[in-house]
């Protein structure tokens, strides 16, 4: 098949282009689930209390939501339980993986160079879907050995490692698909991810109709993610789901290969719709230029962290229940403040989560400035009568009050949905969006770190990004790891009040406030000062 | 009348390359003035300090009277700019670019969009991210051509523009050229380009200016092809100051002569009788080629520098 010459070739590209980001995320989706097994097995030593647990958690309608059925008590059970969100990323990562070898390299023109030399006209597809096929069952086999090292069930540990494998693969095909549907990846990634979104829906409303003794249980077998949490890990191993997924996965991939014969290099098969002929007459400033570039991002974080808030403020209450009947939890949480003590606890936790993932969408929307230099798109626009200062404000007007926006949008829902389940929105939603927007400094500082690398050392504006994962290293396993109370210091997270719940005070908030103007200032400095573009 | 461009000996580094070194560059008000020299000559990084983008490190640089670096949002207003390599953001029209773009400059002609839209042939209701580089430099040159200002500073704007809309280009140029008052900086390596449209030139190489001046002035410096048939073999050609490249078969003649050795060349000829006679007039290509040649002969390590 000559369509397919030099496969092996783009393969081996594509592992070596993603050599550091394919085991980072294998190894971090293959080692979490440890944490579950070994937390289930401290809190629930016996199968009684594992029992009683269970029970009080079938029922929960925001665990079937988010995890899925719980389908017994064995550990294993609760183990696959417990990760049940993650097939939904492993589709994720899957989908996106398989457009950005395909698409992107379309789109970027580097896929005509490619065409042009030996290679077959499927083989870029081919090589795609091959390597990220790979990588799920890599990830599948590393799962299956780590759950055996946890003393779980050889079986269930295999077919447990196939469950995400599988909805790789599901997805991995939908994204090919995807990818032969629009010219461009932003609509290819839209696509995929809606598909995505649809099948997590679907299995959401089937399983909760199920637990329900409703109707629409079925519901479930239309989402590739219901199919695969069919398979039952240490519950019965259901093979013949693992080979049903796996040839769901060779159609659709057949499907994408199909469309993909019928349409030419760098074309989509839907038709890009024009834009308008002249531009619309608020289009004259930077700031509408930044509204323009920066408004797709800013509404899918707002919505993103909205979806989350709502499954974080429904899960707060089932928070406290899980505390019935367990003497020994209940003891550890009275200490702790009782009831409304954990609750608190577990919102403030949750905030500060969502402050981190505020943070990096105010890092992305700040480098956003330079990829625009780099990119040579800012050029044209300062060689206008644009001023430096007022174009770098335009684009930060987003990553400040655009992430104070995604922050108060996630404080909404949350504070929303935990005070309907509580019975008391009014106070609820009051205390929650407090506890959302007293994050804000500590988001400002890490947008303003970025904007001093932006500014002051162009060339490594990306080490915005590793600023943010020394803060979310600190702030997961700090306490932990048992590090240095000054070292944890360094992390503007962890001099933010731990409300709701502790006193607010407000020293802190001023000092985070001035370091983050002060790291601000310097990098707009710098930025007036220097060379436009450094490359 | 003040220049519009004047810089004198400016010098730019990146690290350990010096991408100017003592450039100057003159260009008059309301002429056409072609800027040439090879990639990684340093047209794009003088353009770039011109905008005040870039600060030298030394040497003095005036534009429009004012000071790049510090009066650039003002004189930003009386300028358009088309990078070499132009970049758009790919979800906006090409369409929304243009008027974008002329309208954070301070205004733009909306006939003359019009008209240059359907001379260049463009869509401007395409998605800039499916336009090719060619109709990438489209919208910019559209952009620029449409904004009602004193300067042009066109950094290799014919770059992924096929032949034809080459031709436009031209064309309307040369319709600048008749508007007063309105000066164009054309950097370039299309020497065909260059003689076409430009008043005057200026020629640098590794950051340094090695010729300026009129095109009539730069000729004198190029010589003259002339292959003829004589009625006899000639004699003593090869004495004639100026005359190189010396090639003879019994009575055809073929050489290359200096314009000051042009008229003593040619009684030669004309004293054995001439029966047919082509010269070929001297072109900047050969100007070009000569002084690179030559410097490049020179200095053993070939210019590598980037922008």
């Amino acid at each position: 098949m000559n369509t397919l010459t030099g496969t092996g070739k783009l393969v081996r590209l594509i592992l070596r282009r993603d050599r550091l980001l394919m085991p980072l995320w294998i190894l971090f989706i293959g080692v979490v689930p440890i944490s579950y097994a070994s937390t289930f097995a401290t809190l629930y030593p016996t199968a009684a209390a594992r029992q009683q647990f269970a029970s009080i958690s079938a029922p929960n309608a925001t665990f079937v939501a988010l995890y899925g059925r719980l389908y017994g008590s064995s550990l294993g059970e609760l183990v696959t339980w417990r990760a049940g969100f993650i097939p939904v990323i492993i589709g994720l990562i899957s989908l996106l993986t398989v457009i950005r070898h395909t698409r992107v390299e379309e789109e970027s023109g580097r896929r005509e160079l490619i065409g042009s030399t030996v290679a077959g006209r499927n083989a870029g597809l081919a090589a795609a879907l091959i390597a990220t096929f790979g990588a799920d069952l890599v990830l599948a086999a590393l799962l299956a050995l780590v759950m055996m090292g946890q003393h779980l069930p050889a079986a269930g540990s295999l077919s447990l490692g196939l469950e995400f494998a599988a909805a790789g693969w599901v997805f991995a095909a939908i994204g090919g698909v995807a990818a032969q549907l629009t010219d461009g990846a932003g609509g290819a990634r839209g696509i995929g991810i809606s598909v995505l979104g649809a099948a997590y829906l679907l299995r959401v409303g089937g399983d909760l109709s199920a637990q329900s003794g409703g109707a629409f249980s079925w519901l479930s077998w239309l989402s590739p993610i219901g199919w695969v949490q069919r398979i039952r890990p240490y519950g019965g191993d259901r093979w013949p789901i693992v080979v049903l997924v796996a040839g769901m996965s060779a159609v659709i991939a057949a499907a994408a290969f199909a469309v993909s014969a019928r349409r030419d290099v760098g074309a989509g098969l839907l038709p890009t719709r024009p834009g308008p002929d002249s531009a619309a007459p608020y289009l004259r400033t930077p700031l509408a230029l930044a509204w323009r570039l920066h408004r797709g991002l800013l509404a899918s974080w707002t919505a993103g962290l909205a979806v989350v808030g709502v499954v974080l403020g429904g899960v707060a209450n089932g928070i406290g229940n899980l505390l019935q009947g367990n003497r020994s939890l209940e003891d550890l949480f009275t200490r702790m403040g009782g009831r409304s003590g954990i609750i608190n606890a577990y919102l403030a936790g949750m905030m500060s989560l969502l402050a981190l993932l505020a943070a990096a969408y105010a890092i992305q929307a700040t480098l956003r400035l330079r990829s625009e230099e780099t990119s040579g798109r800012a050029e044209p626009v300062l060689a206008t009568a644009v001023g430096r200062l007022q174009w770098a404000s335009s684009h930060l007007v987003f990553s400040i009050l655009g992430s104070a926006a995604v922050l108060l949008g996630a404080g909404l829902t949350t504070g929303l949905t935990y005070g309907l389940a509580s019975g008391h929105p009014g106070r609820e939603l009051l205390r929650v969006l407090g506890a959302a927007m007293v994050q804000v400094p500590a988001v400002w500082v890490l947008a303003a770190v970025a904007v001093a690398l932006v500014g002051l050392l162009p060339r490594f504006a990306v080490a915005s990004w590793g600023a943010l994962a020394l803060c979310l290293l600190f702030g997961l396993v700090g306490a932990a790891l048992q590090l240095s109370h000054w070292l944890l210091d360094i992390s503007p997270f962890s001099h933010i009040p731990k409300v709701p719940g502790a006193a607010v005070s407000v020293t802190p908030l001023l000092r985070l406030l001035a370091i983050a103007v002060a790291l601000g200032v310097g990098g707009l400095i710098g930025l007036r000062n220097r060379d436009i573009p450094i490359t | 009348m003040t220049d519009a461009v004047r810089t004198q000996a400016l010098v730019k580094a990146f690290g350990h390359t010096r991408a100017l070194d003592g450039l100057d560059l003159t260009v008059r008000t309301g002429e056409v003035h072609g800027f040439l020299g090879p990639n990684g000559a340093g047209k794009t990084t003088t353009i770039r300090i011109l905008l005040g983008l870039m600060r030298a490190d030394a040497g003095t640089a005036r534009l429009l009277g004012g000071d790049p670096w510090h009066d650039a949002t003002a004189l930003h207003r009386r300028l358009a700019y088309v990078p070499g390599d132009v970049t758009l953001w790919p979800n906006l029209s090409g369409g929304e670019v243009i008027d974008l773009l002329g309208r954070l400059r301070g205004g733009l002609d909306t006939q003359r969009r019009a008209d240059l839209l359907e001379r260049f042939d463009l869509d401007p209701r395409k998605k800039a991210r499916t336009y090719s580089k060619g109709n990438r430099q489209k919208v910019a040159l559209i952009a620029a051509l449409a904004s009602d200002v004193e300067l042009l500073l066109l950094d290799e704007p014919t770059s992924g523009l096929d032949p034809l809309m080459e031709n436009v280009f031209r064309e309307v140029i040369r319709e600048e050229q008749q508007r007063v008052g309105r000066t164009v900086l054309l950097s370039s390596h299309i020497l065909a380009e260059v003689e076409a449209l430009c008043d005057r030139v200026t020629i640098i190489r590794s950051g340094r200016t090695v010729e300026s001046g009129s095109l009539a002035e730069l000729r004198h410096l190029t010589r003259t092809s002339i292959q003829a048939e004589l009625a006899g073999p000639p004699s003593g050609l090869d004495d004639v100051p100026g005359v190189h490249n010396l090639h003879i078969e019994g009575s055809r003649v073929r050489f290359d002569v200096d314009t000051n050795g042009l008229d003593a060349a040619l009684r030669h000829l004309t004293a054995v009788g001439v029966r047919s006679l082509i010269s070929q007039p001297p072109t900047l290509e050969e100007l070009f080629l000569r002084h690179y040649q030559q410097t490049q002969a020179a200095e053993e390590r070939p210019s590598e520098l980037s922008r």
